[in-house]
């Protein structure tokens, strides 16, 4: 066993009671680490599923139509910005690129869509909707309309509608009854309402309409092609990667949810930052503390030091010996504070499986790891001013009478 | 220079400055010493004996004069090389013992082979245990020096400044804490070391009778040497 070691762990196992405080000290310290990034960590997952939970990760659709270049780069280059088109922007031959997008890396489901406004009608009320038609086993593949089923079912045949709450409370209606949509395109069609759910966004719940692809086709004046594919990851935050991917295999415009949601991330990366304050604070409490300690720990070992450079230990070797200690109180605080912080967070169920009452901690993301290794080159960086400090005792100054 | 010589000092000179005032405690001290010479420091307080044993045990700077021990010039080196040295070559009995408290008799005797090998090696252990023997503590070497009373505390710190083998070992006031009883035991070992293993000794000491076991008395008187006797 290294020489230095033995006396480092002596010093520290010489003084219990003294160790034991500062050792608690720092697993305060470390806890504080844990359970910032665990609630902090818990907030984003609680605010990604809840948001991201009910959109699609990727959205391909039709390429943008880019002006092109009317003079040569060489003469000056004169841009058309006309950018948009009279036509209506739709995946042409939708199924030639089905296979492409399923055989992508993550794709967990592909849906295809075909959207378009219109209203909705019921006696002298109108409402704005976004009609959406897709086929009727995928009606919860994206957002969880099932799960959100307030009233009805989600079986979509022809003919039946899956609303929002809030456009059924506007119009007053519910399962069952009979209404009108009347699309962009002009043409009307009867169906009955089939199922009401309520996802908890106001923008979806109040103006989305459900039907079945054949039928929208039919009140949209589509009769071949979708307006786009959406698609579920099976970790989202691959989200850009995967759009990436799937744009340069396939030509179209693929576009992940982070870039549709810039202020939710602005968000989360400002809920990180303050996360991260505390836990700065939090380790310059440990480092402060362990600092402190050790400091007096010198003086009060001079005479001590005094005598072992006396017998010929080097100035590396006191040093060594006050560095050790405070890595092993670094060590023992970090693994007691992380220990006790996953323990204590082991009970909290996951974010997403919570209903969002209560704190969202999510012990998995407590960043033990990273806190025990912080802590870890926290104290021995702490360490090193007390350590110098021992080795520049005088000997004789130390011992002297 | 003889080969048998262990120390060699020549006009040294120790200042100690306090703010302005600057006080000179060894002034220009000559002094030689030979392998496993037997030798008492005497003089009053403030004479310079600690300050010279300071200097000779590398632990203090002279401010001026020449400093040879075992034929190596010490003036100079810097702090890694006269530890090294001190380590090797030279032993302390201080008058406070000075042993490490949370470390047992055994462990406290070992310190300077462990220091200087950055681990306990067997054979040292071995060493000690027969140093501690020899001192008459095998009973007590897993004591913690804490509960040991004083004169057994000094007879550990003694078996301690042997456990390199140096050449030289300097007490400073070694029985000054210690009963006439355990003040004799310390001294007959100490004696007994030196002409069994002709480690050279430089004992500072205020008791005459103490200074009368040694072969050779040294007086110092003001910073200088007053008188050099040698017992036939």
């Amino acid at each position: 066993m290294l020489y230095s070691f033995k006396i480092a762990t002596r010093y520290l196992t010489a003084n219990r009671g003294q160790s034991l405080l500062l050792v608690l000290g720092v697993a305060v310290g470390v806890y504080v680490f844990v359970f910032m990034s665990a609630l902090i960590g818990g907030l984003a997952v609680l605010l990604i599923d809840r948001t991201v939970g009910s959109i699609a990760h990727v959205v391909v659709e039709p390429a943008d139509r880019d002006p092109t270049s009317l003079l040569d780069d060489r003469n000056g280059t004169l841009i058309a910005v006309l950018k948009s088109s009279q036509q209506r922007s739709t995946l042409q031959s939708a199924e030639a690129y089905l296979p492409i997008l399923e055989s992508s890396p993550h794709v967990r489901v592909v849906v295809g869509k075909v959207l378009g406004n219109g209203f909705m009608l019921k006696g002298e009320a109108v409402a704005p909707v976004q009609i959406t038609g897709l086929e009727a086993r995928d009606i919860s593949a994206i957002a969880n309309i099932e799960a959100n089923l307030v009233a009805g079912s989600t079986d979509l045949m022809l003919g039946t509608a899956v609303i929002g709450k809030g456009l059924a409370d506007t119009l007053g209606i519910g399962v069952g009854q009979s209404l009108v949509i009347r699309s962009e395109r002009a043409i009307e069609q009867s169906v009955t309402v089939g199922g009401i759910f309520e996802i908890g966004v106001a923008g979806v719940d109040d103006t989305a309409v459900y039907l079945n692809i054949r039928a929208a086709r039919v009140l949209l004046d589509l009769p071949e092609g979708l307006s786009r594919y959406e698609i579920k990851l099976d970790d989202l935050q691959q989200s850009r990667i995967a759009a990436a991917d799937i744009a340069g295999r396939t030509g179209l415009k693929a576009t992940a949810w982070q870039d549709q949601n810039a202020q939710l991330l602005e968000g989360l990366s400002a809920q990180a930052r303050s996360g991260d304050l505390i836990k700065g604070f939090a380790l310059v409490t440990i480092v402060i503390g362990v600092a402190s300690a050790l400091l007096l720990s010198t003086y009060r070992r001079q005479s001590e030091i005094g005598i072992m450079r006396a017998m010929g230990a080097r100035r590396g070797f006191v040093v060594l010996v006050f560095v050790l200690q405070g890595a092993f109180i670094g060590l023992a605080g970090g693994l007691l504070g992380a220990g006790l912080g996953y323990l204590s967070l082991l009970p909290f169920p996951p974010p997403e499986a919570t209903s969002g009452a209560g704190l969202p901690v999510d012990y998995r993301q407590g960043a033990y790891g990273a806190a025990i290794l912080l802590t870890l080159l926290g104290a021995i960086a702490a360490a090193i001013w007390p350590a110098y400090s021992a080795s520049r005792v005088d000997p004789v100054k130390a011992i002297g009478p | 220079m003889s080969d048998d010589a262990l120390v060699e000092v020549s006009g040294l000179t120790k200042d100690y400055t306090e703010g302005e005032t600057v006080t000179r405690v060894l002034k220009g001290v000559e002094l030689q010493v030979s392998r496993g010479e037997l030798v008492a420091l005497l003089g009053p307080s403030g004479s310079g004996k600690s300050t010279l044993l300071n200097i000779l045990g590398t632990l203090m700077r002279p401010t001026l004069g020449e400093l040879s021990i075992l034929g190596e010039t010490l003036i100079g080196a810097d702090d890694e090389v006269l530890t090294e040295f001190r380590n090797r070559h030279i032993g302390f009995v201080f008058q406070a013992h000075l042993l490490l408290p949370d470390f047992t008799a055994l462990e406290n005797v070992m310190f300077p082979a462990a220091a200087r090998h950055g681990r306990e090696r067997r054979e040292d252990k071995v060493r000690a245990s027969e140093l501690l023997d020899r001192v008459g503590l095998s009973d007590r070497r897993d004591f913690l020096a804490s509960r040991l009373s004083g004169g057994q505390k000094q007879r550990v710190a003694v078996a301690r400044s042997l456990m390199n083998a140096p050449e030289l070992v300097l007490a400073d006031e070694p029985t000054g804490n210690l009963d006439r009883e355990s003040a004799d035991q310390v001294m007959k070992l100490l004696t007994e070391i030196n002409s069994e293993d002709r480690t050279g000794f430089l004992i500072s000491t205020h008791d005459e009778k103490i200074a009368a076991r040694c072969r050779r008395q040294i007086y110092m008187v003001d910073g200088k040497v007053a008188d050099d006797r040698q017992q036939s």
